[in-house]
């Protein structure tokens, strides 16, 4: 009874994608790792909150869109936790969680100012080296991050 | 005829290091054969430096190739603004292979992906310089008569210097003892510890350069401490005197060792070392040569016996 209430503090969906648990610092890098900011549906964002799991988390809502496996799956490394709901006529019809690949192509950027790919206009690509806590490492310069020092493109 | 480009040393496995070596050898032997008459070769060097780019192009010429290319990039296009790929893509119309320098770690990596011809890697900022491993590893098979089993001591700035990293993991194929000897601010990183006990490869650090270190030596790998490199100048002006070499420190050192360095020198090996028979640093920047005629003629799928 009390979940329901909370998810309807943000507008219930009737089509589409439901993209639940994701830190609450994290939520507009998803936004923007996810292009929402391009989208022309109705989006609704909620942030700060509370959450068993994680704390303070966000959520968004997107009507009539349901993303592909590799576009979901590119905010795993900003959102590990994040539950991915399909609603279809107000209903779950599907939930599921995000992977993260072992090759991230133009998400992450390289900490290395002397890295090409900060001095070239091109894609990034980095290969996770260890998932838990997320250790990537630089395709072209071989640079190491992990922790903050991951930042998104 | 199989192409590939040369980015880094870990492109080749153990059995493809030992062929280089050998077909290195064999050039040695006969250094002047025309293998790549009819041949266009660009030396692209985006940030300048001489030896390397004499010893590739006096490589090519001694096989019979010509060459075109640059030897700093203030003249080129790319002082206009133009990107590395552009670039890359218009030279890679006219030649057969790539000989790079640049000044951007990754560089070359990137090259060898949007390139139509093989990329050989003359060293991309602090990453990678793997003509250079190839000529230690040459020099060091040469002067030894094996890679195996050997005391590699190396010496000064082992945080940045790149030539001792790639050297590392070329001779975890060969079961070398390792002793890293550094100033606190320069120690090996970690990553490269890790490395070598994920190997079981072991290894010792000190900072004291000490005759006794040098006395287990096979090999003394001498690289420069440089001022720049440090935050605390007092710490610099404490160190920069202790990993100098002197003659007298190698009295009691193996009748085999050699000593190494990538070159160039500044004050770390004393002059009265030069006419050391032990000193090996003109002979292995000589060596340079027969390991680029064997990069080359692998990179190009050319069998040169």
């Amino acid at each position: 009874m009390n979940t329901q209430k909370k998810e309807l503090a943000v507008a219930a969906l009737e089509n589409g994608t439901v993209i639940d648990r994701i830190p609450s610092e994290h939520l507009f890098k998803v936004v923007a790792l996810l292009d929402l900011d391009k989208f022309t549906n109705s989006i609704t964002i909620g942030n700060n909150l509370s959450s068993q799991k994680i704390g303070k988390k966000g959520i968004i809502k997107v009507a009539d869109y349901f993303f592909k496996e590799e576009e979901i799956n590119k905010i795993a490394l900003i959102a590990p936790e994040a539950k991915i709901n399909i609603i279809r006529d107000y209903r779950v019809v599907e939930k599921h969680t995000v992977t993260l690949d072992e090759t991230l192509h133009g998400i992450v950027r390289c900490c290395n100012p002397k890295c090409i790919s900060n001095n070239e206009p091109m894609e990034t690509v980095f290969h996770v080296t260890q998932k838990n806590p997320v250790k990537v490492t630089c395709h072209y310069c071989g640079h190491s991050m992990q922790g903050d020092d991951i930042t998104v493109c | 005829m199989k192409r590939e480009s040369l980015v880094s040393i870990n492109d080749f496995s153990k059995e493809e290091i030992i062929d280089l070596l050998e077909k290195a050898k064999g050039f040695e032997a006969n250094p002047n054969r025309r293998v790549l008459e009819g041949k266009v070769i660009a030396t692209l060097f985006f940030e300048p430096s001489t030896r390397t780019r004499l010893s590739f192009e006096t490589a090519v010429n001694r096989l019979g190739g010509r060459i075109i290319g640059f030897s700093d990039a203030a003249t080129t296009s790319s002082s206009k603004g133009e990107s590395l790929k552009d670039t890359i893509m218009m030279v890679s119309n006219y030649v057969d292979l790539i000989i790079m320098r640049h000044y951007l770690e990754g560089a070359a990596r990137y090259a060898s992906e949007v390139s139509s011809v093989p990329i050989i890697n003359a060293g991309d900022g602090a990453n990678q310089h793997p003509s250079q491993t190839m000529l230690d590893l040459y020099s060091i098979y040469k002067t030894q008569g094996t890679l195996e089993n050997l005391n590699i001591t190396m010496v000064g700035d082992l945080k940045y210097g790149r030539t001792v990293h790639s050297l590392l993991q070329a001779m975890s194929h060969f079961h070398p003892t390792f002793h890293f000897v550094a100033p606190d601010e320069l120690k090996m990183p970690q990553e490269y510890k890790t490395f070598c006990d994920e190997h079981g490869i072991p290894y010792y650090e000190h900072t004291e350069f000490s005759e006794e270190v040098i006395n287990e030596a096979d090999i003394l790998y001498m690289t420069r401490v440089q001022r720049e490199r440090f935050t605390d100048l007092m710490e610099y002006e404490k160190v920069k005197n202790v990993y100098i070499l002197h003659n007298s420190m190698l009295r009691n050192s193996k009748p085999n060792l050699r000593v190494l360095h990538p070159l160039p020198r500044v004050n770390e090996i004393a002059y009265d070392v030069d006419n050391n028979p032990k000193a090996y640093y003109f002979q292995q920047a000589k060596n340079g040569l027969y390991a680029r005629q064997a990069i080359i003629c692998k990179v190009l799928g050319i069998d040169a016996d």
